[in-house]
């Protein structure tokens, strides 16, 4: 991918006030691929006696790095917003650990992108959610 | 027959209000979004008032998809609790002494949560409602609607299946 629609991508994301407050990081960056982090943190715990993560922290994560995906995908022009996101949970993160997210732009058209995301934490063979989405691509 | 004398309102107030408080601000993330809940009789109405933090988009500036997602989601899933446990605390099967001493009902668990956005989200409060179409021992489907500064105009809405806590009784 350009170098410098990856520096910007980086640069959009990291200027997003919502990833910020909750320590997300851009890890990867490619031609319709993005991937990203999200620290455990107590203060986005949706059960406090297990201390699991809620879903709406995962939620977040895997809408930005969806977004990221779509918009760094060679026929996007840039911007994109989302249509509809499905996540299906398959299991409870473990807590204390970070979650991962990697996220594929499958297909584009003039006016759609379709993109799909698995979410992990430390054991990547049993993913932890996984999304579907439509996102819509800006007229240039 | 006689029925027995109604309980004072005050009282019937204090104990609703006490099992949606213990309900709503034992969940860190909710407290995180900044999300409160008001209640007129059983119906609830989610509220999420505006803050920096929940932009998304900084050019625009709109609320964060994964803010709204998450926003829609805790009003399903405390919409969900609060319908089952509505009989419980009615009853005073659920002490107030218990709830607020921490000792929370187990919530129903996401298994599939789908948003639709209809709109962008504006840098303003939204408000949302959840609806449980179908609650069973095991499963249950809900929708939510939200909005913002008209109730007809929505800016998202979303459908999520739950598992159920199981009982114990």
């Amino acid at each position: 991918m350009d170098p410098d629609k990856a520096k910007m991508a980086e640069h959009f994301i990291n200027a997003i006030p919502h990833c910020k407050a909750l320590n997300m990081r851009l890890t990867d960056i490619g031609a319709g691929k993005a991937e990203m982090e999200l620290p455990y943190d107590a203060n986005i715990v949706g059960d406090p006696e297990t201390g699991v993560l809620h879903g709406g922290a995962v939620s977040a994560l895997m809408d930005t790095c969806c977004g990221a995906a779509a918009m760094c995908h060679p026929s996007s022009p840039s911007g994109t917003a989302t249509i509809d996101l499905r996540i299906d949970y398959m299991r409870a993160a473990t807590p204390g650990q970070n979650i991962r997210t990697k996220a594929e732009c499958y297909n584009i058209t003039r006016s759609v992108a379709f993109v799909r995301a698995t979410a992990f934490d430390d054991d990547e063979s049993r993913p932890v959610a996984t999304a579907t989405g439509a996102f819509t691509v800006q007229r240039k | 027959m006689p029925r027995s004398r109604p309980e004072p309102v005050q009282v019937v107030k204090q104990r609703r209000d006490a099992a949606m408080s213990a309900l709503v601000h034992g969940v860190p993330y909710i407290n995180f979004l900044g999300i409160e809940f008001e209640r007129r009789g059983d119906e609830l109405t989610a509220i999420l008032p505006f803050d920096e933090k929940l932009i998304g988009n900084p050019l625009l500036p709109a609320i964060h998809g994964g803010v709204t997602a998450g926003f829609l989601e805790t009003t399903a899933v405390i919409g969900l609790a609060w319908s089952g446990l509505w009989d419980d605390i009615e009853s005073g099967r659920i002490s107030m002494e218990s709830l607020t001493e921490g000792h929370l009902p187990r919530l129903p668990k996401t298994i599939d949560f789908t948003v639709d956005y209809l709109r962008s989200g504006l840098p303003r409060d939204a408000y949302a409602r959840a609806r449980v179409n179908r609650s069973g021992r095991r499963y249950a489907s809900v929708h939510v609607e939200a909005w913002q500064d008209q109730r007809n105009v929505l800016f998202a809405q979303a459908t999520g299946h739950f598992l159920m806590p199981v009982k114990d009784d």
